[in-house]
């Protein structure tokens, strides 16, 4: 409770703070657009005066004197217009200036955030759903940076303030100090301005967020809302979320829609009172009516830079939470340590050492219980176990999506955690069990923007049983895939991502279940192809030097490994030849042979 | 080797983008579209103008107050000021309160009309088709039910009436000039005619401008979208710097488009300066000169530079808003976009028939499709499938299947032909109907971040605990449910992914027993699943089917072999159909090829 007082109370001057960070940033085009507005609000004044010269010198002679000399009028022009175009030049570079510092701070607010994004590890992704994140990179970034737009026009105007108010005291101390009765009026009118809207703000930001977090997963998911026909359903998700941040902003357009005017209004008040005792003071004689007229015209000067910080201040709440909400990324922690070591770069087979790993989803119920097993280079070894065993989880480990809870994985000897940031990508790749991938062409999504000739692709493909395919799409390579590959069939997205592997040669290739919707007859061809390093000819593109770990069900894949390793309750509970494995373990056999059973059954019927 | 095979359609059922709508339009249909933002704008309206008169009334008041109470000739009228007085703090406390009530009133019917406006487009985007739904990234999709709407926001509640309320001023202002001086007014206008003129170009200029800005927004937030939901891919490929790179480009393309934009605004404000400047200049030096000619005098020229100042604050404030407007209207046209992009799965709605509960029979007559441009994928497909039977279709990669699964479940419609369910044409039946009795478990079963039971839930809302436990015992799945941690409480995370892909899809096999349908279609469902557990579902799959219709999409020979009938499809045709004994015989058939292969890989 305490802290979260002091937070509200503080808003103003974290507002400042945030501003602090943005001049810091951005000092030459701050003080440019600055400029701009002193020069703005230097020739507002100007424009006074040259309309009191003109009148003076040109208008009243004239009227007199009945005659106008041509020189005089092109004057009246000449300094009319000179003000007008000094005047648009100080626009220009204001309101410039700030968009282009605003601008330029949403950017690197941006990068920043979404640096963290592709830095921050898996768990923290699964902990933040993708419309929240959304949110953060672009309505937060947005609310901090938008009191930049005012504040060179804040700024600028402040010194017609300092000018008014020094012309003020010279005129009668009394009186100023009576109309300078404004200003703490105004802080106080700001502090309950920025206590009431604060936590209504930082509420609305939320929403927001939730607001973006349905609308994503629900589109995410159109299929499903489709065919299940819960349009209705879904739609009344997002209406509950859309009223509350409704009802939220509503509120706060109250709390903003009584700040405005009262901000206008207090100078005029001010002016009032320093009428009422200028009417005092001058019946009393202490002062003279020419006085109280000068300091009352101050103070009507003096309301313009009032609203006009008025209109920073207002942005101030938002713009801090905003702030604190974008920070909460750039500064989450969690990220995965790289360390230095590398990897050798020989087209051998990478040597794997798995040793008593160790992982939980949740500690009730551990998952993997000192896991242990190695694969020779150059091996192929099939991991066999039940929906639910564990083995997506370890293909996440070996390719160090996540870490262990406890023992360690080894590739040729080297702790995954040691190895520097890149390093197990050069040399192990993973293809998952659903392909994901990008709106980008079929050359984009097999080599992920690495340098790799065109042959090179098309051996890839050519290993993953996706040529045919591939040379059949309109562009060839250059066709363009959508987002998520929604133009391809699940068989071929899995060939497209698999020969995203195969094309970086990797030295430990781990399949999971990554041919699930493929035909059993071309599935066998890409396996006998990772089998028999037919890829490219049998040069070094993978071929049997690759170390080839494979998590399968079906038996022509289990039964190309040179071993098999059955997965049971978090550990190794076999491991041998299919065949070895199928006589002496009955719930293997169990497991693999349940086609040929129901088969059979089917069969006697 | 698949050689048809699903062209990618980029084109043809593009999302609207709303870009050819004009601003007038764009305000027309969008006040349709949330008709909460006409309701009392004659009282706002009312409040709007008593707030604007007040800023010019209360200066003018202390002016007045001044110079004839205080400074007058004949020094200080006590009365005079306490009676000004106290008709300024009158008219301060009632602009100030019609400034309250007009602001919180506005920011009432925005924010309840844009609400309206959001969740229509929200609820536009699932009745889109799902080609329609696929053209655009999901992150750019968000971005027009929240970023957008929200900058409308903006512009309603500090634009929209203002703007008629400067007119208003403007037009009052030159009705005086007119009455002082008609000449004087003429040059007034005069000068600030190349702005007026100016006015459409510019605001043509900043229309495009802004419509770019808008866009970037949502290639934005489909370049941020996409990395963040392939994050695995992402980090097991350690391309974290080329995906940073593209997300830069996003970002620095919506950052210029944005300076731009600014460009234009900048420029058009800055010109309604210069021609204050000129008309200031204008009035005084014609004024001297029609001193001479006519009965014009020097306090009616000075009273007349006053008057323009009136004229000049509605015209710069009518300017800023006109080109605030731009930003907002270009984001109003991308929601009322989605809008008017048309839902082609038209939902025959109260006029749909409903159908029958019971096992459903199926009719393709002479279907076909294809995707817009591209190749055909189904060609002259005229089969009839008897209600209650259990079919397999089989065939290749590519060769239609799935799309046979998704015109059956009317996620697309034919091309050619009609698709009829107990002889009626699925366009005829309502939606609501047609969801309750057709349900499609896909391959790559979605889950919603929330808990088992909550996802279960979706295919049959309200079901209990117990009945979903029920349904899970039905299908054999009580141990692996009793096996996690938190049972039905357990939490999938996003899009599912806590669970294993085998996982999910006995989640989505559960919500769609539960929906309790009359034609089950399975396409792929069980395909992560192990052999055992598959085999254990398949047979009680058997069961329950037996008094429905069940169209299975398969790779796995034991599920052809246990169907009542298959049918074979062959690049967009189906080649050939009956039960699994008979297909087999058939020798150098399809089937036959099909299942050589699969023998081959199971004996291995």
């Amino acid at each position: 409770m305490g802290s979260e007082e002091s937070q509200r109370r503080s808003t103003t001057l974290e507002g400042f703070r945030v501003l602090g960070h943005a001049i810091r940033r951005e000092p030459g085009i701050f003080v440019l657009s600055t400029l701009g507005s002193v020069l703005f609000a230097v020739l507002t004044v100007a424009d006074a005066w040259v309309l009191g010269w003109a009148t003076d010198h040109v208008v009243i002679p004239a009227f007199e004197t009945g005659e106008i000399g041509a020189g005089l009028l092109w004057a009246v022009l000449g300094l009319f217009l000179g003000v007008a175009i000094l005047r648009a030049v100080g626009i220009v570079a204001r309101r410039l200036g700030a968009g282009v510092m605003q601008y330029r701070m949403q950017a690197h607010t941006r990068r920043a955030v979404t640096r963290q994004y592709l830095t921050l590890p898996m768990e923290w992704h699964q902990r933040h759903p993708t419309g929240q994140l959304l949110s953060n990179a672009y309505s937060d970034v947005e609310a901090a940076w938008a009191p930049i737009a005012p504040l060179p026009m804040a700024l600028g105007t402040v010194v017609m303030m300092v000018i008014a108010v020094v012309q003020m005291l010279l005129a009668d101390v009394v009186m100023a100090l009576v109309g300078l009765l404004v200003f703490p009026l105004v802080l106080v009118a700001n502090l309950a301005y920025q206590r009431l809207a604060s936590p209504l703000m930082t509420h609305a930001q939320g929403l927001r967020a939730e607001v973006s977090e349905i609308a994503h997963e629900s589109f995410d998911g159109a299929m499903v809302v489709k065919t299940l026909g819960r349009e209705g359903e879904e739609t009344e998700r997002f209406r509950a979320k859309a009223h509350e941040l409704r009802d939220v902003n509503i509120r706060v357009g109250r709390i903003r829609a009584a700040f405005d005017p009262t901000l206008a209004s207090l100078p005029n008040v001010g002016v009032l009172v320093v009428l009422a005792v200028g009417v005092a003071r001058v019946t009393s004689g202490q002062t003279d009516a020419g006085d109280v007229v000068t300091v009352a015209y101050l103070l009507t000067i003096v309301s313009f830079p009032i609203r006009a910080i008025g209109w920073l201040l207002g942005e101030f709440p938002r713009s801090v939470v905003g702030f604190r909400r974008t920070r909460a990324v750039i500064e989450a922690t969690g990220s995965m340590p790289h360390g230095g070591e590398a990897l050798p770069t020989t087209p051998v087979g990478a040597r794997l050492e798995v040793d008593g790993l160790r992982y939980s989803y949740d500690e009730e119920a551990p998952l993997l219980q000192g896991l242990s097993f190695d694969v020779e280079p150059g091996r192929t070894v099939a991991i066999v176990g039940a929906t639910a065993s564990g083995k997506s989880t370890l293909t996440s480990l070996l390719t160090r999506l996540v870490d262990p809870d406890g023992g360690r994985i080894l590739v040729d000897g080297a702790d995954l955690r040691d190895l520097a940031h890149g390093e197990l990508a050069r040399s192990v790749a993973l293809v998952p069990q659903n392909a994901f991938l990008f709106d980008d062409t079929v050359r984009g999504n097999v080599t992920l923007g690495a340098e790799v000739p065109d042959e090179d692709v098309w051996a890839a493909l050519r290993a993953a049983q996706a040529d045919g395919f591939v040379a059949a799409l309109p562009h060839g390579l250059d066709t363009r895939l959508g987002e998520r590959g929604t133009s391809l069939s699940g068989g071929q997205r899995q060939r497209i991502s698999l020969a995203r592997a195969l094309v970086r040669r990797p030295r430990l290739l781990i399949l999971d279940d990554a041919t699930s919707a493929v035909d059993p007859e071309v599935e066998a061809r890409i396996l006998a192809t990772l089998r028999h390093g037919a890829m490219g000819d049998g040069d070094s593109t993978g071929g049997s030097d690759t170390t080839l770990v494979v998590v399968a069900y079906r038996k022509a894949t289990i039964s190309l490994a040179d071993d098999v390793i059955h997965l049971q309750d978090g550990r190794v509970a076999g491991r041998g030849h299919h065949a070895d494995l199928l006589s002496s373990s009955p719930a293997y056999a169990r497991l693999v042979n349940a086609y040929e059973q129901a088969a059979h059954e089917a069969g006697e019927r | 080797m698949s050689t048809t095979t699903t062209g990618p359609q980029t084109s043809g059922t593009r999302m609207d983008t709303g870009e050819d709508i004009g601003a007038i339009d764009t305000l027309r249909r969008g006040v349709a579209i949330s008709p909460e933002l006409k309701e009392g704008v004659w009282a706002t309206l009312l409040l709007a103008v008593i707030a604007s008169c007040g800023q010019v009334v209360v200066p003018i008041a202390v002016q007045q107050t001044l110079d004839r109470g205080l400074n007058g000739p004949g020094g200080p009228r006590l009365g005079y000021v306490v009676w000004m007085g106290l008709a300024a703090a009158a008219a301060i406390a009632v602009t100030s309160t019609a400034s309250y009530l007009m602001t919180s009133r506005l920011f009432a019917t925005s924010e309840r009309g844009l609400a309206t406006l959001r969740i229509k487009a929200f609820r536009h985007v699932h009745d889109l088709p799902l080609l329609t739904q696929n053209t655009e990234r999901r992150g750019a999709l968000v971005s027009r039910v929240t970023s957008d709407v929200d900058q409308v926001s903006q512009f309603l509640v500090f634009g929209g009436l203002i703007f008629v309320v400067s007119v208003g001023q403007m037009l009052v202002a030159t009705v005086l000039m007119v009455v002082y001086s008609w000449q004087l007014a003429l040059v007034v206008w005069l000068s600030f005619a190349p702005l007026f003129l100016s006015i459409r170009y510019f605001q043509r200029k900043l229309s495009a401008a802004y419509g770019v800005v808008r866009h970037q927004v949502g290639v934005l937030l489909g370049a941020i979208s996409e990395p963040v939901v392939g994050a695995a891919v992402v980090r097991s490929y350690a391309v974290e710097d080329r995906t940073q790179r593209r997300i830069d480009r996003a970002i620095g393309a919506y950052q210029s488009a944005s300076t731009r934009a600014q460009k234009f605004t900048v420029v058009s404000f800055s010109l309604g300066g210069i021609s204050a400047g000129l008309a200031n200049a204008g009035v005084l030096i014609v004024g001297v000169l029609l001193g001479f000619t006519t009965d014009m005098t020097a306090g009616k020229v000075l009273a007349f530079a006053f008057l323009v100042t009136l004229f000049v604050g509605p015209v710069q404030m009518g300017t800023q808003i006109l080109t605030d407007a731009q930003n907002a209207i270009a984001s109003w046209r991308r929601v009322i976009g989605i809008l008017e992009t048309p839902a082609d799965l038209v939902d025959p709605g109260p006029d749909g028939v409903v159908l029958p509960r019971g096992p459903i029979d199926v009719t393709f007559d002479h279907v076909s499709f294809a995707y817009p441009d591209g190749p055909p994928v189904l060609v002259d497909v005229d089969l009839h499938l008897e209600a209650g039977t259990r079919v397999a279709i089989v065939g290749e990669t590519g060769s239609g299947k799935s799309t046979f699964a998704k015109l059956l479940t009317r996620l697309m419609d034919p091309v050619e032909g009609a698709v009829l369910l107990d002889g009626l044409d699925v366009r005829t039946i309502a939606q609501e109907s047609l969801r309750a009795s057709v349900v499609l478990v896909p391959q790559e079963g979605f889950l919603f971040d929330d808990s088992i039971a909550a996802n279960v839930r979706y295919g049959r809302l309200g079901a209990t605990e117990e009945e979903i436990r029920a349904s899970a015992r039905e299908l054999g799945l009580s141990e692996w449910l009793e096996g996690l941690p938190r049972g039905l409480a357990t939490k999938v995370g996003q899009r599912g992914e806590s669970l294993s892909a085998g996982e999910r899809q006995l989640v989505a096999l559960l919500r769609a027993h539960l929906a309790d349908p009359d034609l089950l279609v399975l396409d792929e469902a069980t395909s992560a699943v192990d052999p055992r557990l598959e085999m254990q579902i398949g047979r009680a799959l058997e069961r329950l089917m037996e008094a429905r219709t069940s169209v299975t999409i398969a790779h796995r020979l034991s599920t052809a072999e246990a169907a009542d009938e298959v049918i074979v499809v062959d690049r967009g045709r189906v080649v050939q159909r009956g039960p699994h004994r008979e297909l087999v015989a058939q020798e150098g058939s399809v089937y036959a090829g099909l299942h050589a292969s699969w023998i081959a890989q199971h004996d291995a």
